[in-house]
């Protein structure tokens, strides 16, 4: 198939961008960074710059990859990140416009490739449970329902891909954080700190330059690993309730 | 001539590492907080030693080249991670687990270290729960296990399908609380180029930070490897894209050995190429061989028909099936270990019975099971165990909540929906077990030098079993290494924070400077990428699944002809000193090129056959892989050489606690 790519160009974050226009040979079994790949043989070949796209494990886990395509934050298969879109999604003479996440705590490092690197910081304000080597009983000692640790397992099952950000109006990361909050305060051995944590946590995402919550839903929608948006309900919970306690002050 | 001294404690088997650990050297709390220790890599094996280094005191720098810790490639392991729990009262063991992987490993591992691990196994778990990995549970809230290929008991334990994930962000967050705490320095986006020796021992690396371009300086009193394994040289693995043996094998080029480098696992049950634009091959989690069922068809008609999509495989009678696990392994049918069931997969695709157009692929079939499973969903809820489709209906329900997310990643990939047809599938590589030589305390041969995970050699020996890799990386990071580094830095508490500024390090800068700058100014017409697929299929075909002395030499011409060329020819766009993912490429390519030769060296050398690596010189009358111990019981470290041929070193292998047999699964 024939294919029309409009793809931004950006040297660095201090400089501005701009999209540029590529026609594009794809087969129907390729992945969607595969047609990427075969753009930046045929660029280099003619001695041209490649565009810088981010990506490692292609098999949906790791979290790297990211980009917007046609407006939705890893395309528009749901629950699938860019890695694992293939091109039997699209047809002959389709146009497809790649652009990087956009997001004021996200900027722009090289054409596709964005700075997630706030994300982190917002895990090290206390996205953990504070054991150290060797503290740890016997496992079965910590009894936890089946459903119990299936939920914290859905919430634990983020990428950490910031599609959530790039979707929301106002690239909020509430969904990310939210996320990790749950995860850890559904399960005793994470319940102990629970609410120093989601304090801390909550004031990191806000100082990284994250907006409030748009209550649109948008993250959800293009979470590739189906983050729930309960997750955010659940951290307002604990964070009024933490809030109001006053045994962590 | 470098004498090895694997450095193994005196003592019974199992009081070893116990009485190892009660009479080591130790450092005072106060003098921790003076020694330094460089981490390379964030993977199971690096974030948990980063984390526990710095819980000890030490004070430690810790490198990623990803943009963030939790993105190595640890986060894709599937299946699960083994622990001699005996939680299923099955008779499970240290022992056991120790047995079974000493001879999962076809007898070329190490004794000492492989009890260590299956020691520590148990505290992993205890570990990764106390940090909140929400591992699968029973009904009464117990830890579930599973079973695994190459085992007689349960004793894995799993999160879904995401195991590798679960416990990468387990030890990701520890390492992220110390990152909190100041005691970690964290580098993202920051690749080792080079080791730096003072005096002789390892004092420092050069990283190359990607963002900038810039070359940088970093000295501690000593350095750990933990960047994982090397199966990207062949281009089409399951490894992440960016995976690769540049760290390793810089420390090789300083003076480290690089141990059985021929030894790789191949996998056998990955979603088979389609294109010729494929950049990886995918893996299904072995655990599906539990459910699942190996089989091609047994006539020829059949296959064919198959194939131009004229038959579905639903269609083949049951007596025309050749469900080849099972009828030539019938003690453990599906779940024989990687290496054997891979071959059993070549062999039938050799005999021309592969079941897509390309003739790589056999099925896994999931249609018993979910009978299986549904009559007994429906007999315990009081519903019809004969009836068909509340049968279906309740079985696809348990393989969906067992293994639904692999088998939407299958779909998502082939386009076919695994519940209704058998999944296609063919071998890839997927793990190595060879890696930098290390001794007990996991030093390589240059001082200060440590390796860990999948970067060392020691625990696997030949082929490594399910879930063996996440209790090795963990086992290295959490338990061992933060024991055994201080043997070595319990030597160095007087010795004050290296600089920098050091000749040593200012020399070194400038050589990895000039190494780059070498890639960048051949200016030739072929690309990185075109240079490394040519590179892997060169391994695949005469260093893969089936080796001989024939192939072996031809293959080693064939690379450095295509070295040469590289050196040449390659075209690297862009500039030293800016963000330049094709230059990293280059970097990357180079070293494979001098890892891929070596294989082939080490892979001739080898006349015998064992676990991942099979020549056919060395087989029995019904072609199963015939091992030579009284030749071949040594680990072969080598020494890279630029100006002849690498030169080996041998570690005999000692057997006092397990008998040396043939490995059979029949």
């Amino acid at each position: 198939m024939k294919l029309t790519l409009k793809i931004w160009r950006q040297k660095n974050s201090q400089t501005k961008g701009k999209f540029e226009v590529h026609k594009i040979e794809a087969t129907p079994e390729m992945s969607f960074l595969e047609m990427l790949d075969v753009l930046n043989e045929e660029i280099i070949e003619k001695k041209g710059e490649p565009f810088a796209f981010e990506h490692d494990c292609r098999e949906g886990i790791c979290g790297t990859c990211s980009m917007v395509i046609n407006g939705q934050p890893h395309g528009p298969m749901a629950l699938t990140t860019t890695c694992q879109l293939h091109m039997r999604h699209y047809k002959d003479g389709d146009t497809i416009v790649i652009e990087p996440f956009r997001a004021n705590a996200f900027p722009v490092l090289k054409d596709l490739v964005v700075d997630r690197s706030a994300f982190d910081r917002i895990i090290q304000a206390g996205g953990f449970v504070s054991v150290s080597t060797g503290q740890a009983p016997d496992g079965n000692s910590i009894l936890i329902e089946q459903d119990v640790a299936r939920d914290a397992f859905d919430a634990a099952s983020c990428i950490g891909c910031g599609a959530c950000v790039a979707a929301c109006p106002n690239a909020s990361a509430m969904l990310f954080t939210s996320a990790k909050v749950s995860h850890l305060s559904l399960l005793p051995q994470g319940q102990v700190e629970g609410a120093k944590r989601v304090k801390k946590m909550v004031a990191q995402m806000d100082k990284e330059g994250f907006g409030n919550c748009s209550n649109t839903y948008a993250c959800e929608a293009e979470c590739p690993k189906g983050i729930s948006v309960e997750n955010i309900a659940k951290m307002n919970r604990e964070y009024f309730s933490a809030m109001v306690s006053t045994s962590d002050k | 001539m470098i004498k090895l001294d694997a450095k193994i404690p005196e003592g019974h088997i199992s009081e070893k590492w116990m009485k190892y650990k009660s009479s080591m050297d130790l450092v005072a709390p106060n003098n921790k907080r003076k020694l330094e220790v460089i981490v390379v890599g964030t993977g199971l094996a690096g974030a948990s030693a980063s984390a526990s280094l710095a819980e000890l005191g030490y004070k430690v720098k810790t490198f990623t080249f990803h943009d963030s810790p939790r993105r190595a490639h640890s986060i894709a392991a599937q299946g699960g991670i083994n622990a001699a729990k005996n939680y299923r009262n099955d008779g499970d063991s240290v022992h056991r687990l120790f047995y079974d992987t000493v001879k999962g490993g076809d007898y070329r591992s190490r004794e000492a270290n492989v009890h260590r691990l299956a020691e520590v196994s148990a505290n992993i778990i205890d570990q990764c729960v106390a940090q909140g990995v929400p591992f699968a549970r029973e009904y009464g809230g117990t830890l579930d296990n599973r079973s695994f290929g190459g085992v007689q008991v349960s004793r894995t334990f799993y999160a879904r399908g995401q195991t590798g994930q679960q416990l990468l962000i387990g030890a990701y967050q520890a390492l992220s609380r110390q990152v909190s705490l100041g005691n970690v320095e964290m580098y993202n986006r920051h690749e080792m180029l080079d080791v730096v020796k003072v005096d002789g021992k390892a004092r420092g690396i050069i990283a190359r930070n990607l963002l900038t371009g810039e070359l940088e300086s970093f000295a501690a009193h000593c350095v750990v490897i933990a960047s994982g394994g090397y199966g990207n040289v062949y281009y089409l693995s399951t490894n992440a894209m960016n995976s690769n043996v540049s760290a390793a094998w810089r420390a090789a080029r300083r003076g480290a050995l690089m141990a059985n480098p021929c030894f790789c696992q191949i996998h056998p049950t990955c979603i088979p190429v389609s294109g010729t634009y494929q950049s990886k091959l995918t893996l299904m989690s072995e655990s599906l061989r539990n459910d699942g069922r190996v089989w091609v068809p047994k006539k020829m008609e059949d296959v064919e028909a198959v194939r131009s999509g004229k038959l579905k495989p639903i269609d083949i009678a049951e007596e025309d099936r050749d469900y080849y696990l099972e009828r030539k392994y019938p003690a453990f049918g599906n779940l024989v270990p990687r290496d054997v069931a891979s071959r059993a997969a070549k062999e039938v695709c050799d005999e021309g019975r592969g079941v897509n157009q390309s003739g790589l692929a056999v099925y896994l079939d999931f249609y018993d099971a979910i009978l299986r499973y549904g009559r007994a969903e429906a007999f315990s809820s009081g519903l019809d165990p004969e009836d068909y489709a509340t049968v279906k209906k309740l079985g696809t329900k348990v393989i969906e909540a067992k293994y639904g997310n692999l088998f939407e990643i299958y779909e998502k990939i082939t386009g076919d929906d695994p519940y209704r047809t058998p999944m296609r599938i063919y071998p890839a590589i997927h793990y190595t077990m060879g890696g930098l030589w290390v001794d007990y305390n996991l030093e390589t041969t240059v001082p200060g030098l440590f390796a860990i995970g999948e970067a060392n050699f020691s625990d696997h020996g030949a082929n490594r079993l399910g879930a063996s890799a996440l209790m090795q990386g963990l086992a290295d990071g959490y338990f061992v290494l933060p024991y055994t580094i201080g043997t070595f830095l319990s030597k160095d508490i007087r010795t004050p924070a290296f600089s920098k500024d050091l000749p040593e390090f200012k020399k070194t800068k400038q050589e990895v400077e000039d190494r780059l700058n070498q890639l960048l100014n051949i200016k030739g017409e072929r690309s990185v990428e075109s240079f490394h697929r040519e590179l892997g299929l060169i391994l695949w075909d005469y260093c893969g699944m089936s080796r001989n002395a024939e192939g072996l030499k031809k293959g080693r011409e064939l690379l450095r002809a295509l070295k040469k060329e590289f050196y040449s020819n390659v075209f690297v766009p862009g500039e030293l000193k800016e963000f330049n993912p094709e230059l990293e490429k280059a970097t990357k390519v180079a070293d494979f090129f001098e890892l891929g030769e070596l294989m082939i060296v080490d892979a001739l050398d080898r006349n015998e056959s064992c676990g991942g690596h099979f020549r056919e010189e060395s087989q029995t009358e019904d072609n199963e892989a015939k091992r030579d111990d009284e030749n071949y019981a040594y680990v072969a470290a080598w020494q890279w050489n630029d100006e002849g041929d690498p030169v080996l070193f041998k570690e005999p292998l000692v057997f006092d606690n397990v008998k040396l047999k043939t490995r059979s699964y029949k």
